[in-house]
């Protein structure tokens, strides 16, 4: 049984974070960071450090014995400070560690039914839980398939599944007409998508596009003051971590750290009856990127109009331009009144739907690509040895593929099988 | 109610038929097998050959069920090549071309001194139902003969049609009859139906080739052979030819597209991507010039050549034609036509891992008319539906096989969980765990199991238990050793200083290290005979992949120790998409590992399955 990790409360900012070990190694693994464990059943103080000795927190570690957990095996947890910056570090922490990997979702609870740890009104409530999950699961995907890094995705599947079929091409196909000499071609492909994994690695693709978390949209009747809402959004709450025109010359797109959650804030076209074609398209794309944000801020004016755009439930409806109004009431960019209120605000409300993305998902991600990249130099390094290894290298090439599971999607025999029959004249 | 006339009925005498009689005899019950006609018996009706890459992995692992396929094509073979021989032995497959009659005839021998096994002739034309249970079959001739399970072997008699050219007629393989009641009683189970073909090529008389003009492949100079009782080939070995389409022949073709069946629109179902006809060759790969064929004896005594590479369904006159536009064959006579055949065939996902029909008791199904293809496909479901049959009759346990220990195991498992989108047949790479079962460790995998289920005969008891002694003594020896690289350096073979203790076995793992080497350390190792030699290095040197692969092999063996009633309800499981529901009505896991590669099944759907199954064992708690 693999030791498996993960941060057990929700995402986002909070007081506590804790982090649920469990396995055989679950002890093994919490004393590599923390030093000693305190006696079983009682919580004890423990500074907590990476491999290389630096703190990562200071956090109260409990454990359980195998057979009196909650999953009823050995369960360590680490009750860390709900900081986003510690909870990503003593996870990235653990992730180095032999024997342990990160629990799917669901998997603590799959354990504890497995080991018969969960009472009958326990046991009846999972199918919410598991509903939540699955949808949750299902929006994950959505979003890394969407998103920016979707499409290299897809061209890293195309070319593992590639190289996966020329492998097993020789290998199944062998009294064939097939070629004989594959390794130029395999190796091509393995380099080319080592070579982005190791970007991806290294954090810079990773970090900016898979961990933009959130869209906010302003909208708005024309002059309401959304662009100086954004600005002073960005200027007080952030760094401006990019800046750049949308793919309509309408919508500007700001990526900011707000309260602590990574949110891209969006300043859309004035919506108002168009004057031309053009404005006309800038406003129809506002209208979409507003509606396919997470959350809205309506600046209203002095008609208190919100422009054909019907708010959500969770959406904020605010007074622009409070600077010109006498009750106080409101949000002004210009001279900043309101605006620690509204960013509050949004925090609060982007956290309720904490499960939605970031933290854990990147994580996922981080430590998939590092899988993979160890099998794919495995494989690289089996595939240049020679044919006579060749069964060597696709079991180390399955296993990257394997790894890659939650970016690519998953690859079934079927799927190089397809690629082998559509190369390959095959039926001596 | 009367005592049944046998305990297992089997009708149909092709590789499945054969193998599941024999199996359900072994395991003691009391069978008969019905076929048309007996010295049809173990006819090879496609090419003359048997085994290959996941072929020879089946057969072998037939054979260390104490099955049939391997001896038979042992004592047929008349060309022995090991697959792969260059490549690692996870990935090497035995396959031999056989002389047809020779296998034919040990196969009826073989059947026929089968102790408590009859051989019944005659045309089945309907089961005999008892409630909603198939208790027997009636005979052309109006007779009855009742039994407590029947396995159906087949083949393509469901609405088998032969196609040549725009010539059509009803028929299972070449000169047989298909029964027409039998497909009817079958259509009154209401199975879930698909329509397949396949297709052969001319045959030719061998006489009329100029073998001169032609190169040959000759066998193996250390023949392998299937059984792990064989040690060398009873027949005199031969070569084949090889030879090449053209330009020419490739014209001819695209000329007379319209006229072949299947390009003329006569033909629906679904054929092999991996064995297309010549017509599917010249159309898809147009920019190919060329395509390789290989003229296969079918005997010794046989002038009959099949080529293999050029299946087709035009019409004769056609095929005459491209025939004598390739080299070698300006002037060969065909035969016998190449046809088409289609057909209907079951959806497996109605059937369970011990290959039953979950809706009509009584009833197994196996071979193609599970929607495979291949003789070895075949035979491996025979011995798994007629060991069921058998125990079931006798009310024990089913036999089930996995996917961690067997291609059979993969094989069933994707045929009841996946269906077929075309006709089915093995490759090594549907085998996850591909280095762990290899044809070399067959017997290792399966003997023990096929001994608990009490269907090995006395050689193969000996041969395996001598075998085993040997392995475990030699291995001991190897484990004995802990030397430190120092130790290992004096006797010349080079691993890094690391300062770790290595036992002979972690040495052999080295890639470069042969158990020759090691013989200096302990001259006991002398004494270890070749083969067994030999058996441990192959085990050696996968050992540290198949370690890493020891969680997966956990996981997927926890999942299928947890069973899912038939009667389980999906649609009642709330937070499962709809689509997933259906495929999971349909398909109904026996257990979770199944459900586990449902397609579309999310680690969180199984907790859901899971959770509702705890929810029922505690309510009958």
């Amino acid at each position: 049984m693999e030791t498996i990790y993960a941060l057990a409360t929700a995402r986002g900012k909070a007081g506590l974070g804790v982090i649920r070990l469990s396995g055989p190694r679950a002890c093994a693994a919490a004393s590599v960071l923390c030093g000693s464990l305190p006696p079983v059943r009682q919580a004890g103080l423990r500074r907590l450090r990476d491999s290389d000795g630096n703190s990562l927190d200071d956090a109260l570690v409990i454990w359980f014995q195998s057979g009196a957990s909650f999953t009823g095996e050995e369960v360590a947890e680490l009750h860390c400070h709900g900081s986003r910056a510690i909870i990503s570090a003593v996870l990235r922490a653990l992730s180095g560690i032999a024997g342990l990997r990160l629990a799917e979702p669901g998997e603590f609870t799959r354990r504890a039914l497995e080991n018969e740890r969960l009472d009958l009104a326990q046991v009846e409530g999972l199918s919410d839980l598991i509903e939540a999950e699955t949808e949750m699961q299902r929006r994950q995907a959505l979003r890394v398939l969407e998103g920016a890094i979707g499409k290299r995705a897809e061209t890293w599947r195309a070319d593992l599944v590639r190289a996966a079929a020329l492998l097993e091409a020789t290998i199944d196909f062998v009294d064939e007409d097939v070629p004989v000499d594959v390794a130029p071609e395999v190796l091509d492909l393995l380099d080319r998508v080592r070579s982005e994994l190791e970007r991806e690695a290294a954090g810079v693709a990773v970090a900016e596009r898979i961990r933009d978390g959130f869209e906010v949209a302003i909208v708005g009747a024309p002059n309401v003051g959304k662009s100086t809402l954004l600005n002073a959004l960005a200027g007080r709450e952030a760094a401006i971590t990019s800046e750049h025109a949308g793919t309509t010359r309408d919508v500007i797109e700001v990526r900011m750290d707000l309260g602590g959650l990574p949110v891209t804030v969006l300043d859309t076209a004035g919506l108002r009856e168009a004057g031309d074609a053009v404005e006309e398209i800038g406003i129809d794309r506002a209208k979409q990127r507003a509606g396919a944000a997470d959350l809205r801020v309506f600046l209203l004016d002095e008609t208190g109009s919100t422009v054909g755009l019907e708010p959500g439930p969770d959406d904020i409806v605010i007074r622009g331009k409070a600077d010109l109004l006498a009750d106080g009431s409101g949000v002004s960019g210009k001279t900043g009144q309101g605006i620690g209120d509204l960013v509050a605000q949004i925090t609060a409300r982007l956290e309720g739907r904490a499960a939605r993305a970031a933290t854990v998902t990147r994580e996922r991600h981080r430590v998939a690509v590092i899988r993979a990249l160890a099998s794919i130099d495995a494989a690289w390094n089996q595939v240049s040895r020679g044919s006579e290894s060749s069964e060597l290298a696709a079991e180390d090439l399955r296993a990257a593929i394997r790894a890659l599971d939650s970016l690519v999607g998953r690859v079934d025999v079927e799927h190089i099988l397809d690629e082998i029959f559509a190369s390959f004249c095959l039926g001596k | 109610m009367k005592h049944p006339d046998f305990d297992v009925l089997v009708i149909g005498g092709g590789h499945a038929g054969a193998e599941a009689a024999d199996a359900a005899a072994r395991l003691g019950a009391r069978t008969a097998l019905i076929t048309l006609r007996r010295d049809a018996i173990g006819v090879m009706s496609c090419n003359p050959a048997i085994g290959g890459l996941g072929k020879g992995h089946l057969v072998r692992e037939i054979d260390a069920m104490d099955g049939l396929m391997g001896c038979a094509a042992d004592r047929a073979g008349i060309q022995f090549r090991l697959l792969n021989r260059r490549k690692g032995p996870a990935v090497q497959g035995p396959r031999a071309q056989a002389d047809r009659q020779v296998y034919r005839e040990t196969m009826q021998r073989l059947l026929g001194t089968r102790a408590g096994l009859d051989i019944v002739e005659g045309e089945v034309t309907d089961l005999i139902m008892h409630g909603d249970r198939v208790s027997g079959v009636e005979l052309a001739d109006g007779s009855q003969i009742t039994a407590g399970a029947v396995v159906l072997t087949t083949g393509t008699f469901l609405r088998g049609v032969i196609h040549i050219g725009d010539e059509r007629r009803p028929g299972g393989r070449m000169g047989d009859k298909p029964s027409v009641r039998l497909a009817e009683r079958i259509d009154g189970f209401d199975l879930p139906l698909g329509r397949l073909k396949t297709g052969t090529p001319p045959r030719l008389d061998g006489r009329t080739i100029d073998w001169g003009a032609l190169a040959s492949q000759p066998g193996d100079d250390d023949p392998t052979l299937f059984s792990f009782l064989s040690q060398t080939p009873f027949l005199r070995q031969v070569a084949c030819g090889i030879t090449h389409t053209n330009e020419r022949t490739h014209e001819i073709i695209r000329d007379n597209l319209g006229r072949s069946a299947m390009y003329g629109g006569h033909i629906d179902g679904v054929g092999p991507r991996y064995c297309p006809s010549i017509e599917d060759k010249v159309i898809r790969f147009a920019d190919k010039t060329s395509h390789q064929i290989f003229l296969e004896p079918e005997g010794l005594n046989d002038s009959t050549v099949y080529p293999n590479g050029i299946s087709t369904s035009l019409p004769q006159d056609v095929q005459a034609e491209y025939v004598h536009s390739i080299a070698g064959l300006e002037n060969t006579r065909i035969v016998q036509p190449g046809y088409a055949i289609e057909y209907d065939y079951v959806d497996p996902r109605a059937l369970t891992a011990s290959l039953a029909l979950k809706d009509v008791p009584g009833l197994f199904l196996a071979g193609q008319i599970n929607g495979t293809t291949g003789y070895e496909e075949a035979a491996a479901q025979g011995l798994v539906a007629g060991l069921n049959a058998a125990l079931s009759v006798q009310g024990r346990e089913p036999a089930l096989f996995t996917r961690t220990e067997s291609y059979i195991g993969v094989m069933i498992d994707d045929l009841i969980t996946r269906g077929v989108s075309e006709p089915y047949r093995m490759f090594t790479s549907r085998a996850e765990f591909r280095l762990s079962l290899r044809a070399d460790n067959a017997d290792q995998r399966l003997t023990p199991m096929a001994e608990a289920l009490g269907c090995v005969g006395d050689d193969r008891r000996r041969v395996f238990n001598d075998k085993m002694d040997a392995l475990t003594d030699a291995r001991a020896r190897l484990d004995a050793f802990s030397l430190t690289p120092k130790q290992v350096a004096a006797v010349g073979i080079r691993i890094n200083a690391d300062g770790q203790r290595r036992s002979g076995f972690d040495l052999l793992a080295f890639p470069d290290v042969g158990f020759a080497d090691l013989r200096p350390l302990d001259p006991g190792l002398c004494d270890v005979p070749g083969p067994i030699a030999e058996q441990l290095e192959r085990d050696a040197l996968y050992a540290n992949y198949i370690r890493r692969q020891h969680e997966d092999v956990a996981a997927m063996r926890r999942d299928e120790a947890q069973a899912i009633p038939d009667d389980f309800d999906y649609a009642g499981l709330s937070g499962l998409s709809n689509e997933l529901k259906t495929k999971l009505s349909l398909v109904r896991p026996a257990t979770l590992g199944q459900a586990g590669r449902v397609e579309g099944m999310t680690p969180a759907g199984l907790t859901l399955i899971l959770a509702q199954l705890r929810r029922m064992e505690r309510k009958t708690a």
